[in-house]
């Protein structure tokens, strides 16, 4: 799975026209805008590097902390602005957050139907799958398929919990931590938490057998 | 705010233009309110360069997968939520568990 929104030079000679022409058309608009006073190029380039600072590393943080410390979990499910505050996220505006935790009962995929709402502020840029018209039509109507389709079969008597991000709230999964990890730290553990984990399509990677 | 958390809602099932937040798999269909979730702009105004005021009643719907998709190829207790604005509720007609 591609994770370049933008054109990287790999890509096929149609796909590497198309962002040529989106980009083009971009650059235009934004010339426009700061040329009007609507906008300047101070601006841009702030929120180009406010996005570029945002990545699974952060919810990969926030979910290593949530699984050793039952207090930051308690706000992470609770206040996850403020819990994202204490390790230095900000994700402060006017969109909510909020953390739908996995247990071994229910298991939580999020999705937006109506176009690609994400945890931005947080994880930056959605995956390109995440964006596409198969994945957010189907993961509302056969959420168990999508999840077989990313190799993750989820346990008998296991609730599936799809989340549809329609309006002014984002979500992130809380997965389970995995088991064999007892011994690990947090900075360890967070090397487990995958992007697709904090989406729902599977689970963290479990760690490497030794020995 | 009309509904708390546990009541019956529906929702209204009008086919309505332009920039609406509520998806059309669940138009018509009847949910559970799991949240409160805040007060927000009103997107359908909004996004027209209105300011959205006053701001609506969000809340969070748990829909049974099976009362949505006839066929749904799963167990009986999976459940998709939707966040939906107060305007587009109503009370259930019946009360159902």
């Amino acid at each position: 799975m591609s994770d370049n929104d933008h054109d990287n030079g790999h890509g096929h000679a149609h796909e590497e026209h198309e962002a040529g022409y989106y980009a083009r058309r971009i650059r235009a608009m934004e010339e426009l805008l700061i040329e009007k006073g609507v906008l300047t190029e101070e601006e841009v380039r702030r929120q180009i590097e406010y996005m570029e600072a945002r990545s699974r590393a952060n919810g990969a943080r926030l979910v290593a902390r949530a699984w050793v410390d039952p207090e930051f979990k308690a706000r992470l499910l609770s206040d996850t602005k403020a819990a994202a505050m204490v390790l230095g996220i900000d994700a402060s505006g006017p969109v909510e957050f909020v953390v739908v935790e996995n247990t071994p009962q229910a298991h939580n995929l999020i999705v937006c139907t109506l176009c690609s709402c994400y945890p931005r502020a947080i994880l930056g840029r959605p995956p390109d799958w995440y964006k596409s018209l198969n994945y957010r039509s189907r993961a509302v109507r056969e959420p168990r398929a999508v999840m077989r389709e990313f190799g993750f079969e989820p346990p008998d008597g296991v609730e599936i919990m799809v989340h549809d991000s329609t309006a002014d709230v984002r979500y992130m999964v809380l997965p389970m931590r995995p088991p064999g990890t007892e011994d690990m730290g947090e900075e360890e553990l967070a090397e487990l938490v995958t992007r697709d984990s904090l989406i729902g399509v599977s689970p963290p990677r479990e760690p490497a057998r030794v020995g | 705010m009309r509904f708390k958390p546990g009541d019956r809602v529906r929702v209204h099932a009008e086919a309505k233009p332009g920039h609406v937040r509520t998806p059309g798999y669940v138009r018509g269909k009847e949910g559970r309110v799991e949240a409160v979730l805040g007060e927000f702009r009103n997107p359908e105004s909004l996004a027209y360069g209105d300011p959205g005021l006053p701001e609506r009643p969000l809340y969070k719907v748990s829909f049974r997968q099976e009362d949505l998709w006839e066929g749904y190829p799963g167990p009986p207790d999976d459940t998709l939520s939707v966040d939906i604005y107060e305007h587009w509720l109503e009370p259930a007609r019946e009360e159902t568990p």
